[in-house]
């Protein structure tokens, strides 16, 4: 239950993108059409998920304050390199995502064909840090960071995918000069931030 | 000498990196409930970027090109963390507040983007200016839409009461799509001021 709590809790309530304005670069810049929308919303979702309990593991085990316990060795024990976090979060993103790109080249070139050129785009997708981030300030354990990484890169998938669709209507409409492109997308998002705002206060338990 | 001028002058309206450049949008939405963080967070940056340009830019001529990215990466990343355990160690309230977006100061595209198209073609001197000019433009709309944000959102201005005490306060304002339609529609103002259009 604590599990769907947290799933339903960052897909819709604290959504990455509506909520907390991470990924907004990619999601503004690819949201132009659907297709290419969903394409980057799999890639996040895929690279969350895998991310964030990989990086669970190495703050578990060799940042936290006291996480080297493990090797019993005094001085070792007593380390906290928690200042590390963001350094090594990254490198294990950057790392993770070109062996994700490598791997898929290899065995599924299906899937890396639709993905492609968005996998590389997303190191430096904020959501993606971002959910680490998270995830080590709220103090989830190993399940709940997969869920968390896993709902958190859903709950981008439906905002990108919904806002693609408004703005392939949008081609159809006349829109002051000043306000096109990346104003109206603004607003836009606003409005469907609004939305996600009646989702607030559902908490199941 | 017009040379340097435009690189700091450049980026504060007519190549803003937020409402023309579209760069750095994260942080830029997330830190501007109330002025305090703001200004914080712009200072935070401002280090980090024109620090972050400088070292690159010195490093420019030995930075092998397939693996630039990393080298900027860590650069960049390790400044990052340096302003965290400054902020963290001097100003611990507001880092608490700013919580993550510290740390995401690494993934800020502008920082990036910024290293990648003038730090690795200039002399240093120019990349430290052009880091100041973008840090500057980056602060001005930060400054405006927290400005905006909380005067609306509660009434005050950097924590000074600027509205009667009758006015109740806008919630929309501080909370998520508030931030997005401000910036929407500051966006639209300085785009028809400056008559920069793209094309529908």
């Amino acid at each position: 239950m604590e599990l769907i709590n947290i799933a339903v809790k960052a897909i819709f309530i604290e959504n990455m993108v509506l909520a907390f304005f991470l990924g907004m670069c990619s999601f503004l810049a690819l949201s132009k059409k659907v297709e290419t929308a969903t394409g980057l919303g799999f890639a996040v979702i895929f690279v969350l998920g895998i991310t964030c309990p990989m990086n669970w593991v190495i703050h578990e085990f060799l940042l936290k304050p006291e996480a080297l316990a493990w090797t019993h060795i005094g001085a070792l024990s007593a380390l906290d390199l928690s200042f590390l976090n963001f350094i090594c979060f990254i490198a294990v993103i950057a790392s993770l995502v070109q062996l994700v790109e490598m791997t898929l080249d290899r065995f599924f070139p299906a899937l890396y064909n639709a993905l492609g050129i968005f996998l590389p785009l997303i190191t430096v997708n904020c959501s993606i840090l971002g959910g680490s981030l998270f995830m080590v300030e709220r103090e989830y354990g190993f399940s709940e960071s997969l869920v968390f990484g896993l709902s958190a890169g859903f709950g981008f998938f439906l905002a990108i995918v919904g806002l693609a669709a408004i703005r392939e209507k949008l081609r159809y409409s006349n829109i002051p000069p000043g306000l096109r492109g990346l104003g109206i997308t603004f607003i836009l998002t606003g409005l469907m931030a609004i939305g996600f705002l009646c989702f607030a206060g559902i908490q199941l338990d | 000498m017009s040379k340097t001028k435009a690189i700091i002058l450049d980026p504060l309206s007519d190549n803003n990196p937020i409402t023309i450049q579209v760069l750095g949008i994260c942080s830029a939405l997330a830190v501007t409930v109330k002025m305090e963080t703001a200004i914080v967070m712009c200072v935070a940056l401002t280090v980090v970027l024109t620090l972050s340009n400088t070292v690159i830019s010195l490093l420019r001529t030995v930075i092998p090109f397939q693996i630039r990215m990393i080298v900027e990466m860590s650069v960049i990343a390790s400044l990052v963390v340096l302003t965290d355990q400054v902020l963290k160690a001097y100003l611990y309230d507001i880092s608490t507040q700013l919580s993550v977006f510290v740390g995401l100061i690494i993934t800020n595209c502008i920082v990036m983007g910024r290293a990648e198209a003038f730090a690795l073609q200039n002399p240093p001197y120019l990349s430290f200016l052009d880091g100041l000019g973008n840090a500057l433009g980056y602060s001005a709309i930060l400054i405006i839409v927290a400005s905006i944000r909380e005067v609306l959102g509660s009434g005050t201005w950097y924590g000074m009461a600027v509205l009667p005490e009758a006015y109740m306060g806008n919630g929309l304002a501080t909370l998520a799509p508030g931030a997005f339609i401000i910036v929407g529609l500051i966006i639209w103002v300085q785009r028809t001021v400056i008559k920069k259009f793209e094309d529908s």
